[in-house]
């Protein structure tokens, strides 16, 4: 099993949800996050101050999959978000030890399906 | 008695009203998301408080009887004893006594609100509590005497101030600057950003300020006449100068025009047409409020860091450099073909007229600088004016008052 975060651009995750819906990926997390890339953020100016550091806003996206699903759901984000401009984002793939289905107690493989 | 004037000055009262509300979320808005309830705690506390030291003693110090030189009015209108139904024989004289009173308690209530964007995320509120009710009674009280109280001394020079330019914009604004000297910086200040955390609310709050800036300025007549409507058109025309030169100045300088820049500059206007609205031509609003909107962008973008003093939200550099342009533009501009009860500026070949209008000045910023310097001290010794870092770090919000504005989960 892998832990996929992906952060991607924000106006991309309706395109990204529906290309992981298409390879059967229904299950995420997606939360609104800051960050900074090699592209850096936009300065802000507040009454003539310069805000510098200003971070951009990015959306993170938190997959649980089975080793089966993990090539389908890189290249459904890769495919979805990508734009060719500098700030697309990036994918983390984590080994997952273990998961727990809340509701009825599954364990592991079972828990993900 | 007029009934008209006694509802139109009623009406303005309450305009005059909204601006305190208003100025909690102009600052609110500005401040940072952990700080902005203690910012509108603070502004509604002082309308309890100074709603209830001006029926009690406030009133009476500032409006009643003089006690001699020109200072201070006496206890004798104490808990408004003899104010009443019936006109005043000295102020407005087509409107009950209570109505003139009751206008002129909201702009006791306005000015320390005023204030609280100076010192915007690390006083304690005992400490404000305190503060405000010893500045309003030995500042504020005073100099509305000298000015508008029969036999002040300042009125009696021939000083003008229509609506509070000097009573209001400028004692607040040089006493802000002191108490923000005093009280120190903000922790992290230069180090780290402190980006204003919900400008729609700032907007919100400027535009009511812009609204009960008509109650202020237009109710100062004190009549529903042709004075009124003067000062009325006044205002508007000058704010709207002002925001507009605010935002080219930015646009020039920083790159691009901002809410903030553009309702800031209005707010500019807005104070500096104050002293003013009632004696200038409705043409001297324009270059009386563009001049406002470029020097104020400049006393906050350029000024204020170059002296490194952390007025946080700049009531100094709106409230203070508008007042005192408005206060020296009344004495370059006024006319008295626009209010006979004024004077010719130097426009016109009267000098005089500024030199007193730089001398009322002088007067109110050294007295108030100095009492608000001793209030400052009597009220660190009594309760402490600023909280532990602790707290400060964490947010007056949580710290001071157990809430917060804005949940993260539900």
């Amino acid at each position: 099993m892998k832990y996929i975060v992906a952060i991607i651009k924000p106006h991309k995750v309706d395109e990204v949800k529906k290309a992981l819906e298409a390879v059967e990926v229904n299950l995420m997390t997606v939360s609104g996050v800051l960050g900074q890339g090699r592209q850096k953020g936009r300065t802000e100016i507040y009454r003539g101050a310069k805000e510098s550091g200003g971070l951009l806003k990015k959306v993170k996206l938190e997959i649980g999959v089975n080793e089966d699903f993990v090539g389908p759901t890189i290249k459904a984000i890769t495919d979805a978000a990508f734009t060719g401009e500098i700030g697309d984002g990036k994918i983390f793939v984590f080994d997952l030890h273990d998961v727990v289905r809340i509701g009825t107690g599954e364990r592991g493989e079972d828990a993900i399906n | 008695m007029n009934a008209g004037d006694t509802s139109w000055v009623l009406v303005c009262t309450a305009l005059v009203f909204i601006m305190t509300p208003g100025v909690a979320f102009f600052y609110g808005g500005m401040a940072r998301r952990k700080n902005i309830l203690s910012i509108l705690t603070q502004c509604f506390a002082i309308i309890c408080i100074m709603s209830l030291q001006w029926v009690l003693i406030g009133y009476s110090l500032s409006f009643g009887p003089d006690t001699g030189y020109g200072i201070i009015g006496g206890f004798e209108w104490f808990g408004l004893n003899g104010v009443g139904q019936e006109p005043s024989t000295i102020y407005g004289s087509t409107i009950p006594h209570l109505v003139f009173m009751i206008f002129q308690a909201m702009f006791a209530i306005i000015t320390p609100a005023l204030m609280v964007g100076a010192f915007a995320g690390r006083m304690k509120f005992s400490a404000l509590v305190l503060f405000t009710l010893l500045w309003s009674t030995f500042v504020y009280d005073p100099v509305a005497h000298w000015v508008w109280g029969a036999g002040g001394w300042l009125g009696g020079i021939g000083a003008l101030d229509f609506a509070g330019g000097i009573v209001v914009h400028v004692s607040s604004g040089i006493s802000a600057l002191i108490v923000a000297i005093m009280i120190g910086k903000r922790l992290g200040y230069k180090k780290q950003a402190f980006a204003p955390h919900n400008l729609p609310i700032t907007f919100l709050g400027g535009a009511l300020l812009w609204i009960g800036w008509f109650g202020f300025n237009a109710g100062s007549a004190l009549e529903a006449g042709g004075l009124a409507a003067h000062a009325f058109v006044a205002t508007n025309t000058a704010a709207a100068a002002a925001g507009i030169a605010w935002a080219f100045m930015e646009w020039k300088m920083d790159g691009a025009p901002t809410v903030l820049g553009i309702v800031s500059g209005a707010i500019a206007g807005l104070v500096a047409i104050t002293p003013a609205c009632g004696f200038v031509s409705i043409l001297s609003s324009i270059p009386i409020g563009l001049i406002a909107g470029i020097i104020c962008y400049l006393a906050v973008a350029r000024l204020k860091p170059l002296l490194g003093y952390d007025d946080s939200l700049d009531v100094f550099g709106v409230h203070g450099i508008g007042g005192i342009w408005g206060t020296l533009a009344t004495g370059i501009f006024a006319a008295v073909a626009i209010n006979n009860g004024g004077a010719d500026g130097l426009l016109l070949g009267n000098a005089k007229l500024l030199v007193i209008q730089t001398v009322y000045l002088v007067v109110c910023m050294a007295y108030a600088s100095v009492v608000t310097w001793i209030l400052y001290k009597i009220v660190d010794a009594l309760v402490g004016m600023r909280v532990d870092a602790e707290s400060e770090l964490i947010g007056l919000d949580l710290t001071q008052h157990n809430e917060s504005a804005y949940t993260v989960l539900e």
